[in-house]
């Protein structure tokens, strides 16, 4: 569960300060699937660096399962990244020349995971992304722009994290592929009950989700429940 | 992470751009492969001066005449050209001076020898029956000159190797080259007849004139038949051990000094070499030969080492998102530090290990091509072991620690 209570955050200082976020608090439940809307400059991005343990708000509290994060040191955050949050960039997710199957193993080496074990649970999450086994042993680069994504999102999955952070997931990817990676995101949200949060600036990617928190110059303007928009072409998240 | 995991990800790093990271390291192999050849040419060089100084005999003093002064300004014709050492001395040194082992006179002078068609330019060493032990020769054919064929005044001769094969020639058949069947073969020394008695074995160049290149008669035989009188050229005496060489020295100078009537030490009509001292002055140059050689390579194995802090620092640049990226999925600064350390330690490693090898293999080369015998110690291989994990750490450490401190978030937005 995360629960953001008065988040302000300051970039600089005195006559260049910039305030990029002006008291941001909402709620996040277990297995919900969110989308955080806005436009370029709006905060989303810092919200999403907080949400990731990446950044520490200036002012305010962040709980992640009950945990104050929101004054860690830079090791400590590097911890509950390790254990509790899964991401998905926008591009350069994987390590280039690696295979497909070590990428996704990354966090687990990282977390110390015995070698059997981290490559079983490492071909479930990449199974539950709907990559097919023959591209396992792929190298990075011989992948497509849909195909890196998923193996991104089995990376994020990998370590069983609270929360899967996708940062604008589909913005480098044409529609009809961005279909299907969303359709992965929404089918690990109804399968199984993985807590998603999207930051993106396109209405149409964030209707993927459940419920859409909208920015506007580091206030959120709404926050509500939406009948979610089934991907496009879902089938082929599965088949292809 | 484990050192297995973390060896895979070095692995897949370093041969991720082959090129530039053969090129690093062939830095650091040219630096470690200079180091081992020149320190083992040095250690060469060093060892076979020692072995001829040796080779000379052990615990050896050696009593030479004087220079001849002329009275004023006048030119000092060199040491050993004085007549002032006489069989009484050599005799009070073997009975007054303690720890001495044996004592050997000599009388030497250069003829020209002739035998058949062939003749020669030698030094020709009137010696005693003492010498061969003293002065480390041993007889390969025939026998030695006695102290009954000099009482006798008997006209034999004992040859160098390198006498005997200009004489008569070589004799391909035999092992060591030696020409067969010259004991008993008449040589002429200064026209005087000689009968062959033996041959000597090779001890190779000495540097301080070879001794291969002698010839050997029976004391008294020299001083009645060539120089003709009763002056020595050298007195060799052997101390009983090493501790006992300077106790010798002191008490025959003073002894010599008494019989010859001087006082002041400095106006003494002899010297005495010390063999020790040759020694000592001899590897204190060779040993500085092998600091400076060795320090010339370092400098070179320096260089490489900024190579390798330069392709490091150019790879952390190159990957600071990929450093981002490893960030954001948890992994600490630690983890990343010792991921790129791990990286330097490796490619000077690896060029250590080649260096090592290649050193070696030039070294070997000079030892086959005969100019000076190299050894390549393990203290050498060992120290330029640890030197090049030294560098790879020392250079390693500053991009490692750059890449570590990276703000994740920057890493990430990195173009």
């Amino acid at each position: 569960m995360i629960e953001v209570k008065d988040i302000t955050k300051t970039y600089g200082q005195g006559d260049t300060a910039f305030q990029a976020l002006k008291g941001v608090s909402f709620k996040i439940e277990d297995g919900e699937f969110v989308a955080i809307m806005g436009p370029s400059g709006s905060g989303k991005s810092t919200i999403m660096h907080i949400l990731g343990c990446l950044d520490t708000p200036t002012s305010g509290s962040y709980h992640l399962d009950g945990k104050d994060v929101s004054k860690l040191s830079d090791e400590d955050l590097a911890e509950i990244r390790k254990d509790k949050i899964g991401f998905v960039f926008q591009s350069f997710n994987l390590l280039p020349r690696t295979t497909v199957l070590r990428n996704v193993m990354l966090p687990l080496i990282y977390a110390g995971v015995g070698e059997e074990e981290r490559e079983k649970r490492a071909k479930q999450s990449l199974m539950a992304a709907g990559m097919v086994e023959t591209h396992f042993m792929h190298k990075s680069n011989e992948l497509s722009g849909g195909q890196i994504q998923r193996v991104a999102i089995a990376r994020a999955l990998v370590n069983d994290p609270s929360l899967i952070l996708a940062d604008e997931p589909t913005g480098n990817l044409d529609t009809k592929t961005g279909e299907i990676v969303l359709g992965t995101f929404q089918k690990l949200n109804r399968e199984h009950g993985c807590t998603i949060v999207l930051i993106t600036h396109e209405a149409d990617v964030a209707e993927h989700a459940k419920r859409i928190i909208t920015l506007r110059d580091g206030v959120i303007t709404s926050d509500k429940k939406h009948q979610q928009r089934p991907a496009r072409a879902h089938h082929e998240a599965q088949t292809s | 992470m484990t050192i297995k995991d973390t060896l895979e990800e070095t692995y897949a790093a370093l041969s991720a751009n082959k090129t530039r990271s053969g090129l690093t390291i062939l830095g650091i192999v040219i630096g470690i492969a200079s180091v081992i050849a020149l320190v083992s040419v040095g250690q060469g060089a060093s060892a076979s001066i020692s072995s001829s100084i040796n080779a000379l005999g052990s615990n050896l003093l050696e009593v030479l005449p004087g220079a001849t002064r002329q009275f004023g300004a006048g030119v000092s014709a060199g040491r050993g050209t004085a007549k002032s050492l006489i069989q009484a001395d050599s005799d009070a040194i073997a009975s007054q001076v303690q720890n001495v082992q044996a004592i050997a006179d000599e009388v030497t002078g250069s003829y020209q020898v002739a035998a058949g068609g062939n003749n020669t330019r030698v030094t020709v060493d009137g010696t005693s029956e003492a010498y061969p032990q003293i002065r480390n020769v041993a007889v390969d054919q025939g026998s030695y000159v006695t102290d009954a064929e000099s009482v006798s005044l008997q006209k034999v001769a004992v040859l160098g190797p390198t006498v005997a094969t200009d004489l008569f020639g070589t004799d391909p058949a035999q092992p060591d080259g030696l020409p067969a069947d010259v004991i008993g073969q008449k040589i002429r020394i200064n026209n005087i007849e000689f009968t062959v008695i033996g041959i000597t074995v090779a001890k190779g160049g000495t540097g301080f004139g070879s001794q291969d290149n002698q010839i050997y008669i029976p004391l008294q035989t020299a001083e009645r038949f060539l120089t003709g009188n009763s002056y020595l050229s050298t007195i060799d005496v052997q101390a009983t051990g090493p501790d006992v060489m300077t106790q010798v020295q002191n008490d025959l100078t003073s002894l010599l000094l008494a019989r010859h009537n001087i006082t002041d030490a400095t106006q003494a009509d002899f010297n005495v070499l010390n063999q020790a001292d040759i020694l000592a002055s001899a590897s204190s140059i060779t040993t500085t030969l092998t600091y400076l050689l060795g320090a010339i390579a370092g400098i070179s194995l320096l260089v490489g080492g900024i190579g390798i802090m330069n392709m490091m620092l150019t790879t952390v640049t190159e990957r600071t998102r990929e450093i981002g990226l490893r960030k954001a999925i948890g992994a600490r600064k630690s983890d990343i530090s010792m991921q790129f350390l791990i990286e330097a330690v490796a490619l000077t490693l690896i060029g250590g290990i080649a260096g090592i090898v290649l050193g070696s293999g030039i070294s070997f080369l000079v030892s086959l091509s005969g100019i000076v015998h190299t050894s390549v110690s393990w203290q050498a291989i060992l120290l330029a072991f640890g030197v090049s994990a030294a560098i790879g750490i020392a250079f390693g450490y500053y991009p490692a620690r750059r890449a570590a401190s990276l703000n994740p978030i920057e890493a990430l937005r990195y173009e």
